[in-house]
């Protein structure tokens, strides 16, 4: 797996700066987390080994957390995130076939969320709240309404255009 | 003080937290799997639930006793709801008992027995979990793991290190080392309290039963045995003996009878430990030099203080621990004396301790790629041998073990008990200071059960101020205590396990670890006023040993063969930061940022140089990097260039560090 995420320059001046403002204890876990998970998109090990270094816990600790919350991701995500909502009302209405249509589609396979090529995470929703347009889709926090199977091929044709494919 | 109904019967309590004591104090087995006394109470597993008059339902081990409260433990709710519990647990559970280590000691099977369960309704996990068998003392299968979260508490409250915990959620949720690692790739000191607490084959000592067989069945080698003090005073548990009666004689006639050559005591090394020890000690204490001295005979303890306290290593006593003394001076000069190469000689180890198979592995105990011990077997593994070998353990008649090294005193005997390494020191030290004869060797000071005890020795005036720790934690506050000043001592002995060797994660299991541990502590005192010698300093085999081979305690020699060194130590496998990475820079410069330079403030260096090398125009030329601790703490903050090691790095070797890039990048 490439962990070759983009880190910039001063990384660690960064984090430092974050910890620094939710205090050097235990409880600034979380907050902290929030922000390298808005900052890199993902958890990078190394930085939560640092984390955990910085706030005297047991890495161990650290990776609990991290792994418990769905806000948090531990793999880096691709260029676009592909939500689906798989809430009670998107699942009647058939929101699986449709999130198999993707996974399809970007050719992914066993079990992974990401392509190889770094350009599509898909994952699935609880409950998106937009329950009137169901079976609902986001991507990148844009929303697509009443999608069907046959609507996700000319989703992708767009997005994979844009990115010269 | 007050009074509740238990099941009919009318119990006191008293200073019982919790109404799980008291009914057990009523001599009712409640069952559980996740409580235990000295651990903090989760109450995950559910299974000493209670009925409570007006209250309903509840879990015994968090509800504080009451005066006047009506509790039943057995009802046909209760009932339904454990095995309910048990065949929900199973559901998700290996099934293979048959071939599992723990089958015969797992909680898990036994209350399945108890309570009948003789179907579960739901089928097979079909997902099976890869084993973790990366340390060399513990096997970690997490498709047996219950989550009951023992292991994650005795590791954090007890060790204070905290390698395992929960990670993920719901049905995903398993027990695991930081991000999915092995155990032997973090920092796990192998003490092995993580499987005396599991309730299942989870976490089990790594079975090494068939390469002792092998051994002995090659006609190639001599087998030489050693046994560990606490190892005599609880074998006999296994077979229905009184618990901490010595079964030193019979463990012998048995490993005989196995085709084992020579059996010795490890005591012996023991009392050679105490020679060198006081000696280094009274030295250290007269020069005022790495004052306090720690013990150094505990694996797990040696482990932790290189991976957390690198600045206290110079205080560690230079002695090996007992099995190691053993390993090398039978090697060393033993074989020679058979007329064999160290090759022929092949050495176990019976021990009490997981981490003394970790210990035995350890690069500096290797003569030539051959090592001092070959292999280490924990108390567990000798019972399972003995049983395997059909002996009838009970009715063994017993033999006495084998010379030189099978003669030892009281001092090396009592090694097992926690304090017992101080008082065969001071036993020792006594002698030394005061050029008297100690005629009272009984140190009461020194023993008990409590993880921190401290005294003051009083040598006829030469007042030595004397620490006992037993459990990492403890030992984590004492050095914190002792780094801010607020604590002083001369000799600080450490144990990792509750109560010393006699409690260590190769003793046999049982469900009442503390009960157990006090009777095979009493045990070995008994067998050190059974000896006709109780100080070290007597023993004779050690005077021909100093004689023949080694002159005299502290010599050259002596330090070649029975001392050693210590390195700081990594404590997670996890790769750098990569602060830049411009392709085709000729220069690599690593910047630690583990704990131990961190907190010497690495992170302003890594700044700073960061933007010098930025300022002069560098910044395409170098590989930069955050890394984790390059096993050069006591050296700290340190800066890696290419394979430069730097240390004690401060602001004002920043320019030279831009120099030498400079001098790279032109050549």
């Amino acid at each position: 797996m490439s962990r070759t995420a983009e880190v910039d320059l001063n990384v660690v001046d960064w984090l430092n700066n974050v910890i620094a403002e939710h205090g050097s204890t235990p409880s600034a876990l979380i907050p902290v987390l929030q922000e390298v998970q808005k900052k890199h998109n993902y958890l990078p090990e190394e930085l939560l080994t640092y984390i955990a270094t910085a706030l005297n816990l047991s890495p161990a600790t650290v990776y609990g957390v991290a792994t418990f919350y769905a806000q948090f991701s531990l793999d880096p995500k691709g260029k676009y995130i592909i939500k689906v909502c798989d809430g009670t009302a998107c699942h009647v209405r058939g929101s699986l076939p449709i999130y198999e249509a993707i996974r399809k589609r970007v050719k992914l396979v066993d079990g992974k969320a990401t392509t190889d090529d770094g350009l599509f995470s898909v994952e699935t929703v609880s409950c998106l709240g937009a329950c009137g347009l169901a079976p609902v889709i986001t991507i990148n926090d844009q929303v697509y309404g009443q999608v069907t199977p046959e609507a996700i091929d000319l989703i992708i044709d767009v997005l994979e255009k844009r990115e010269g494919m | 003080m007050g009074q509740m109904i238990i099941d009919g019967q009318k119990v006191e309590f008293d200073k019982e937290t919790n109404i799980l004591e008291v009914v057990r104090k009523a001599r009712i087995d409640l069952p559980t799997f996740c409580y235990y006394s000295e651990l903090s109470v989760y109450g995950a597993c559910r299974m000493c639930i209670v009925e409570i008059e007006g209250r309903g339902i509840q879990a015994s081990c968090h509800t504080p006793p009451e005066d006047g409260l009506v509790v039943r433990t057995n009802t046909a709710k209760l009932r339904k709801v454990r095995k309910n519990i048990l065949e929900l647990l199973l559901a998700n559970h290996d099934r293979e008992c048959t071939m599992c280590e723990r089958s015969g000691t797992c909680k898990l099977q036994d209350l399945a027995q108890r309570y009948g369960v003789r179907q579960i309704r739901f089928g097979e996990r079909d997902v099976k979990l890869p084993l973790d068998v990366s340390s060399p003392s513990i096997v970690r299968d997490p498709n047996k793991c219950i989550l009951c979260g023992d292991c994650v508490r005795v590791c954090k409250e007890i060790q204070g290190i905290g390698v395992l915990d929960f990670a993920h959620r719901g049905a995903k949720m398993m027990v695991t080392p930081a991000f999915n690692k092995q155990l032997g790739e973090v920092d796990c000191v192998n003490c092995g309290q993580c499987s005396a607490v599991c309730p299942t084959g989870a976490l089990v000592v790594k079975s090494q039963i068939d390469q002792a067989w092998d051994a002995i069945y090659d006609d190639s080698k001599t087998v030489i045995v050693q046994i560990a003090p606490a190892v005599r005073v609880a074998v006999g548990e296994a077979f229905g003996l009184p618990v901490g009666q010595s079964t030193l004689g019979q463990i012998t006639t048995a490993l005989k009878q196995m085709g084992v050559d020579k059996v010795f005591d490890t005591s012996f090394a023991a009392d050679l430990t105490v020679i060198e020890e006081t000696r280094e000690f009274i030295q250290r204490f007269s020069e005022k030099k790495n004052i306090p001295q720690f013990t150094s005979c505990c694996p797990a303890w040696v482990k932790f203080a290189e991976q957390y306290y690198p600045e206290f290593l110079d205080n560690l006593s230079s002695c090996r621990s007992p099995q190691q003394m053993f390993g090398s001076v039978v090697k060393r000069y033993y074989a020679q004396d058979l007329g064999l190469d160290r090759e022929q000689v092949y050495v176990i180890s019976i021990m009490p301790c997981t981490a003394k198979k970790f210990e035995a592995g350890r690069e500096e105990f290797f003569v030539a790629n051959n090592p001092d011990v070959d292999l280490v077997l924990t108390t567990q593994e000798l019972i399972s041998m003995i049983k395997e070998a059909g002996i009838d353990f009970a009715s063994l008649e017993p033999t006495a073990l084998d010379m030189p090294f099978g003669f030892a005193t009281g001092a090396g005997v009592i090694f097992g008990n926690s304090g017992g390494v101080s008082e065969a020191v001071l036993r020792n030290a006594y002698e030394i200071v005061t050029k008297e004869e100690l005629q009272n060797v009984v140190f009461n000071d020194v023993r008990g059960h409590e993880g921190v005890r401290d005294f003051t020795a009083d040598l006829k005036g030469t007042e030595i101020k004397v620490a006992i720790v037993n459990g990492l934690a403890n030992a984590r506050q004492l050095l914190e205590d002792i780094k801010s000043g607020k604590a002083h001592y001369d000799l600080v002995e450490v144990m990792a396990c509750p109560g010393g060797c006699v409690g260590g994660a190769g003793q046999p299991i049982s469900q009442n670890g503390t009960n157990l541990r006090k009777e095979r502590t009493k045990g070995l005192y008994r067998e050190d006023q059974r000896l006709q010698m109780h100080k070290s300093q007597q023993n004779p085999m050690l005077t021909s040993l100093y004689e023949q081979w080694l002159t005299e305690p502290g010599s050259e020699e002596a330090h070649q063969a029975l001392h050693t060194e210590y390195g700081s130590r990594r404590r997670i496998d996890t790769e750098a930061i990569k602060i830049n990475q411009p392709e085709n820079a000729p220069v690599d410069i690593q910047v630690c940022v583990g704990t131990s330079c961190y907190l010497k403030g690495s992170v302003k260096i890594l700044k700073t140089l960061t933007d010098m090398l930025q300022k002069d125009g560098y910044e395409e030329d170098v590989k930069l990097r955050a890394a984790f601790c390059c096993q050069q703490c006591a050296g700290g903050p340190v800066v890696i260039v290419d394979d430069k090691v730097m240390g004690n790095v401060g602001f004002e070797q920043i320019p030279e560090i831009v120099q030498l890039v400079k001098s790279k990048v032109e050549k």
